[in-house]
């Protein structure tokens, strides 16, 4: 494998560690190996991206029809029933918007935390970040059958159905104002980090349109200290604002939960638990595009193995909090004393759900222990399988969450199964096809390393001289 | 000086090749008491800014308070909702039950904290602005790629074209270019 053998060749820093940026860049050559992904003309866009491009954009078509025959035909297409009323609908909700947290934390948190690594990577991840809440905003409205009558219960309005109508104590509705907000907050973050590299390629285009389209959205951007000064603080401040507020998200998705009733559901334990959850397949999205993704446009200099072995970690890390959690969650039902608490938990692992809580915990808990080894971190094609396991065992997660606690509630009368149909797989499978696309188009037309920040890691931007004023 | 030469230029722009050679650029122009001076670099050096006499911004008071609006009209907008412009009796809950309002106040403050701070930065900055005198010299799109810049406003009381031209050959820069306004 050439990735197997380029990633033997480690480059270590002056404290024992491998690199961040490979040593020999100039900011030219960094400005243009990333720059010049996007500035190829048209004509010589490269093969493997045309291909992918078809395959994402076919899988696109799936959404279109299923979405189609649902406003047609309404959700009885779908697998739904009384008593499982909420389906795939809510456990692809729950899983994209999870994938799209690691994105904020790489670019928030991160930064907060002062990690350089994170530099070369926040940008394709906040782009995730965007796509993944795109496919997850959907399905809550979809859910309502009625798509267009959504505005006049989740938005605070003054109509002439009735006044103010939503009601600001449901969890729902606490949803809608929290993936709205971090929705928005994410992308002007985005796009403030992009308004800098966009004056690059406007400088460095040699087609006018080009320039004049990024032009417009550099904003006039020339690189003053005022400017530098100012946008400085802005970045930190919305990463401080992000910060909070990628936690709230998933708490919120969660409370959606918590706060019913149905044995499964009722535990205080859910906020911290998806929470961490959401990290975990967050970072396993991003280790499944980026390992790819470098490999394809030759981005190893700036993606180094240093920076897929971190993200494994933190895989690692979060994996082990969500194993606790389920450990916690057994503990708690049996500790409850609520024998329909301790039977949905026997339910959950030996009822007839059982192959899919046993999948979760072979996918969630045991494939990533093998992330202990510093040899499987290091291991490029390993680390992608890895992943896609850890991002089918987040599904399964959330599909045990949803459907086996409503299968079994307190009355035996009003138990009953579920089972997808072909227009919920069609559903899901075309958001993964939505998502694709957009990561491509993004790849093609947008810098996907943040250009002026990865400049800034250089050796030689660094001050030689001491310029403090007295 | 005459006036027609002085509003013939927007300035003076001093090409240089590394961070420390701006900075030290920077600070001897402040220094000798110019005050309508920019840097221009690829990405940001806070000394720079520093240099030329800029130590305090806005933004951060601007998005403390747009914060602190977004929360009172998050929590504001459901009280008035919920207790005076419609209250409905749901199972005898009482209608005043503020902590079910927190995570919406929540979510409303970081909205205008992050739009408002976002916005503020983008206009004490002058932004968007498509046309610059700067954009002019040729030469000036390699700020954002690998170039720094000095720039002396013709604006400056104390601008000089024959004196200030001296003075930037003097910091010894790679080149130094007239900018037409």
């Amino acid at each position: 494998m050439a990735v197997a053998e380029l990633d033997k060749q480690y480059t270590y820093d002056e404290k024992g560690e491998i690199v961040v940026v490979e040593p020999g860049h100039t900011f030219e050559s960094v400005t243009g190996a990333i720059t010049g992904v996007v500035l190829t003309p048209p004509e010589k866009t490269p093969k493997g991206w045309i291909f992918g491009f078809f395959i994402a954009f076919s899988i696109l078509q799936l959404l279109m029809v299923s979405v189609a025959w649902l406003i047609y035909r309404g959700v009885g297409i779908w697998g739904i029933n009384v008593p499982i009323g909420w389906g795939f609908d809510i456990v692809n909700f729950v899983w994209w918007i999870g994938i799209g947290h690691a994105g904020t934390l790489i670019s928030a948190i991160l930064l907060l935390f002062k990690q350089q690594w994170r530099t070369s990577i926040n940008r394709f991840a906040e782009a995730m970040t965007l796509f993944a809440v795109a496919c997850a905003a959907m399905f809550p409205l979809l859910h309502t059958g009625r798509p267009w009558y959504a505005a006049y219960f989740l938005l605070p309005q003054h109509n002439t159905l009735a006044l103010w109508f939503p009601q600001f104590r449901s969890p729902l509705m606490w949803d809608v104002f929290a993936v709205s907000t971090y929705g928005s907050v994410s992308l002007l973050f985005w796009y403030i980090g992009l308004v800098p590299d966009l004056a690059s390629i406007r400088d460095r285009a040699k087609n006018q349109y080009v320039k004049i389209l990024t032009g417009m959205f550099a904003l006039g951007w020339r690189g003053s200290a005022r400017h530098w000064a100012r946008y400085e603080t802005i970045y930190t401040i919305l990463a401080g604002l992000s910060t909070p507020l990628v936690l709230s998200v998933h708490t919120i998705v969660s409370f959606d939960f918590a706060v019913g009733i149905i044995p499964g559901w009722h535990s205080t334990v859910f906020p911290p638990y998806f929470v961490a959850g959401a990290v975990y397949s967050g970072f396993a999205m991003v280790l499944t595009l980026m390992i790819p993704m470098r490999y394809f446009y030759k981005m190893e200099d700036f993606i180094t193995t240093r920076h897929l072995e971190n993200m494994a970690k933190i895989t690692l890390v979060t994996g082990s909090i969500v194993a606790y959690a389920y450990l916690t969650e057994i503990f708690y039902a049996w500790y409850s004393g609520s024998e329909f608490e301790w039977y949905m938990m026997k339910n959950r692992i030996f009822g007839p759900y059982r192959a899919m809580y046993w999948m979760l915990i072979l996918c969630n808990v045991i494939t990533p222990q093998l992330l202990w080894s510093q040899k499987i971190r290091r291991n490029v094609p390993v680390l992608f399988v890895i992943a896609i396991i850890v991002n089918i065992g987040m599904w399964l997660e959330r599909y045990v969450i949803v459907v086996v606690s409503l299968t079994r509630d307190f009355l035996p009368s009003s138990w009953g199964m579920f089972s997808g149909t072909i227009w919920d797989w069609g559903l899901y499978i075309g958001t993964i096809g939505l998502f694709l696309t957009l990561i491509f188009l993004f790849m093609r037309l947008i810098p996907m390393i943040s250009v002026f920040e990865v400049k800034m890691l250089l050796p030689q931007a660094k001050l030689k001289e001491s310029h403090h004023h007295e | 000086m005459n006036k027609e030469e002085k509003a013939a230029l927007y300035g003076l722009l001093a090409e240089f090749n590394t961070p420390d050679e701006l900075v030290n650029a920077a600070k001897k122009t402040y220094d000798a008491g110019y005050r309508q001076i920019d840097a221009y670099s690829p990405y940001p050096i806070e000394e720079a800014a520093e240099a030329i006499g800029f130590h305090k911004n806005a933004v951060p008071l601007i998005t403390l308070c747009a914060g602190i609006m977004g929360g009172l009209t998050g929590f504001g907008m459901q009280v008035f909702m919920n207790l005076y412009h419609y209250p409905l009796n749901i199972g005898g809950r009482p209608h005043y039950s503020w902590p079910s309002f927190i995570p919406i106040t929540f979510e409303l403050t970081v909205l205008f904290a992050a739009f408002t701070g976002a916005i503020s930065m983008l206009v004490l900055n002058g932004l968007p602005m498509p046309y610059h005198p700067l954009f002019n010299v040729e030469r000036f799109s390699r700020a954002t790629q690998d170039k720094f810049f000095l720039c002396i406003e013709s604006a400056d009381p104390k601008f000089d074209l024959a004196e200030t031209r001296k003075f930037l050959n003097a910091l010894n820069p790679s080149e130094v270019f007239d900018v037409e306004p």
